[in-house]
């Protein structure tokens, strides 16, 4: 199992000043999170030259091609694979003869700005929250604790369907559906800062810091959210691949963004009538989410088992017990989260 | 046992009762007017009046959340153009639309939900833990890996792409399945079986990875214990160890995370319900959110809520009743 994690062969030692650069290192050196970090690159470069690329080709998302349409055969794309040709690098859009690669360029944008704003919007809530639950008062922290709770049991798609449905449709959709995912998804994170802020508050640095004169707001920015940073950081990058999904569900079910503008959720929420017809119309918009999603979902899973090394060991349970202490020992150190604290994020996890 | 079972039902009602304030204020004070969106766009000021009287939400907030709560446990009336309409316990309203009693719509409509979510599970049950359990047995690199990819990925697909897929393989290009219809089970079991098929494979591929991944760990988990080294000591077979000792240990887990997803399975199921046409709840969300039917759609949280509620307080339970271990308190 060894050879598997490339930080085995390397030496253990490192100053805690370098922990993130670390980390990086580490992260850059393993070959699949490399191509995840590309594909999100790739991505992130599409979503913000959408205007250009759709320029290069000539084309734009809104205006309609009737004459490209087979009217005979219910709107269908004339031509091969969706109407594929040198004018339209990816076929046009089957009922509307909207031009797909421009549609699709221009759904980065919505999915990629949803997906992260969305998270800034749960981690803000749920860090404040959470520390002002740990630091407060034990009135506050049950109150706030308890919002929490019930935060966690909301069917949380269900609400953010029916909250997108009774916003009037002025307000514009794509801040709107940042807003409600944000708003409905900061539970977790919530508890997770609370957990982690309880046992922190008992470590010794952060009594002598509270002997020394500082007051609760200074405890908090100075002292606790660097040790907090690893564990948010974790929880965020498992929240941002979910986000991705909520935006395009939501839109695929016709409530989240509304034509003219495109996401990839939206573009397939017509899917159901063209996969017959047309099926390269489907398949695009769902290889891209795909893609999307899995690149996020891998560099989060390998942020994760850098950032806390029990949980690569409780992953690899059973196959190597002995190695994996000294491993998680040598990685541990530098990485900011003390045995205290990843103890409470398993707690607050389970 | 009764003690906890009681102190999680008190529980359980706060939670209920916290989320059902929750649903009323946010979808009858915050949008505007519900009487006019009642009554239709074209209401006239007098007609408007007349349906806020009928629906009783002339009164004071507080007391119409009451008259809600009231309705939930012992029933209200509703006047109805010439008589009195008597709606039920458990009473979640009339439909805005339909005039029928929201209760009444959901319940018709459940089964069908039921029917896509239970059979899902089956699937993803026998998918993931049969894989689960042999990637276990026959430990190696080879099939951790694997799983480990096959969860990230099962992870990283929204099941309504991977319906879309199986729709275009087995429906569209092979020809191998109808178009997913929905036949209840009284009706004729064959068919509900063949129709409902693509459904359940299309949310359990999603789910089972991630129980063959968690049947696995912890089958290692168990294997590893102390009192299975103690029997295999003893010369039990290996075999006879797996199925009479481990096993039980091993499934706590699997048991308990099954009963909270079914609990929250209902996110998927509207995803998978608006894909496929399929009339559950899901599509009755969808519908009745496009229409802006306030009664149904509060009345659809409160019940998703419920069984999400319901299902973490049932993963609980059998927790402490699959592994002895685990006292409850």
């Amino acid at each position: 199992m060894a050879p598997q994690e490339p930080r085995a062969g390397e030496a253990p030692a490192a100053s805690p000043a370098a922990g993130g650069r670390q980390v990086w290192r580490r992260l850059l050196a393993r070959r699949t999170v490399l191509a995840a970090g590309l594909v999100i690159v790739l991505l992130a470069l599409i979503a913000a030259a959408a205007p250009l690329l759709s320029a290069i080709e000539g084309q734009d998302p809104t205006s309609f091609h009737n004459d490209l349409l087979d009217s005979a055969a219910g709107g269908v794309p004339t031509g091969s694979f969706g109407g594929v040709s040198a004018e339209h690098w990816l076929g046009v859009e089957p009922g509307t003869g909207r031009d797909v690669f421009a549609r699709l360029v221009h759904g980065a944008r919505i999915s990629l700005l949803v997906a992260v704003g969305a998270t800034l919007v749960q981690v803000t809530i749920g860090v404040l929250l959470g520390l002002a639950a740990g630091l407060g008062s034990r009135l506050l922290d049950q109150l706030i604790g308890n919002t929490t709770e019930v935060m966690l049991a909301l069917p949380s798609l269900v609400f953010a369907i029916s909250l997108m449905a009774i916003v009037p449709s002025d307000f514009p959709r794509p801040l709107l559906l940042t807003l409600v995912i944000g708003l409905l998804g900061w539970g977790g994170t919530s508890r997770l800062v609370r957990a982690q802020t309880l046992s922190l508050k008992q470590l010794d640095y952060v009594a002598a810091a509270r002997l020394a004169g500082a007051g609760r707001w200074r405890i908090a920015r100075r002292e606790l959210l660097p040790s907090l940073a690893a564990p948010v950081i974790t929880y965020a990058a498992v929240l941002l691949p979910s986000n991705v999904i909520g935006e395009a569900g939501l839109s695929f079910l016709g409530v989240g963004v509304k034509p003219p503008t495109s996401s990839w959720g939206q573009m397939l929420s017509g899917a159901t009538t063209w996969f017959r017809a047309d099926p390269m119309y489907v398949l695009l918009p769902s290889a891209l989410l795909f893609a999307t999603v899995l690149a996020f979902t891998v560099l989060g899973d390998a942020v994760r088992t850098e950032l806390d090394p029990r949980a690569a060991s409780r992953l690899r349970v059973g196959t190597a017990r002995g190695a994996d202490g000294p491993t998680a020992d040598g990685s541990g150190g530098p990485t900011p989260t003390g045995p205290g604290p990843s103890n409470a994020a398993e707690e607050a996890t389970a | 046992m009764t003690r906890f079972l009681l102190r999680k039902a008190v529980g359980m009602l706060g939670v209920l009762l916290v989320l059902s304030l929750v649903v009323y204020a946010v979808f009858y004070i915050a949008p505007g007017d519900p009487a006019q969106l009642a009554c239709g766009e074209k209401c006239s000021p007098a007609q408007v009046a007349q349906v806020r009287e009928r629906l009783g939400l002339d009164a004071p907030v507080y007391l119409q959340y009451a008259h809600f709560l009231q309705g939930l446990v012992a029933g209200r009336d509703f006047s109805a153009g010439t008589g009195l309409l008597h709606c039920q316990a458990p009473c979640l309203g009339i439909s805005y639309r339909s005039g029928e009693q929201v209760t009444d719509m959901i319940a018709a409509r459940l089964p069908v939900t039921a029917s896509l979510a239970l059979g899902a599970m089956v699937v993803w049950l026998i998918l993931g833990v049969g894989t689960g359990l042999l990637s276990a047995l026959r430990r190696g690199r080879l099939s951790e890996r694997l799983l480990t990819a096959l969860t990230l990925a099962g992870n990283s697909v929204p099941v309504f792409v991977i319906g879309l897929v199986l729709l275009i393989v087995f429906c569209a290009q092979l020809q191998w399945l109808p178009f997913p219809t929905y036949v209840p089970l009284t009706e004729d079991p064959q068919q509900w079986f063949w129709g409902l098929l693509l459904p359940w494979i299309s949310l359990a591929l999603i789910e089972s990875a991630k129980y063959a991944r968690l049947t696995r760990s912890s089958m290692l988990e168990t294997l590893a214990d102390d009192h299975i080294r103690t029997f295999r000591a003893y010369g039990v077979s290996e075999r006879h160890l797996v199925t009479r000792h481990a096993l039980r240990g091993a499934l706590t887990p699997v048991i308990a995370l099954t009963a909270m997803d079914l609990g929250a399975l209902f996110g998927s199921a509207v995803l998978t319900e608006s894909l496929f046409g399929l009339p559950g709840l899901g599509k009755l969300l969808v519908s009745s959110v496009s229409l802006i039917d306030l009664p149904t759609v509060v009345g659809l949280t409160l019940v998703t809520g419920f069984f999400v509620v319901l299902a973490n307080v049932i993963a609980d339970v059998l927790y402490a009743v699959s592994d002895r271990r685990v006292v409850l308190t």
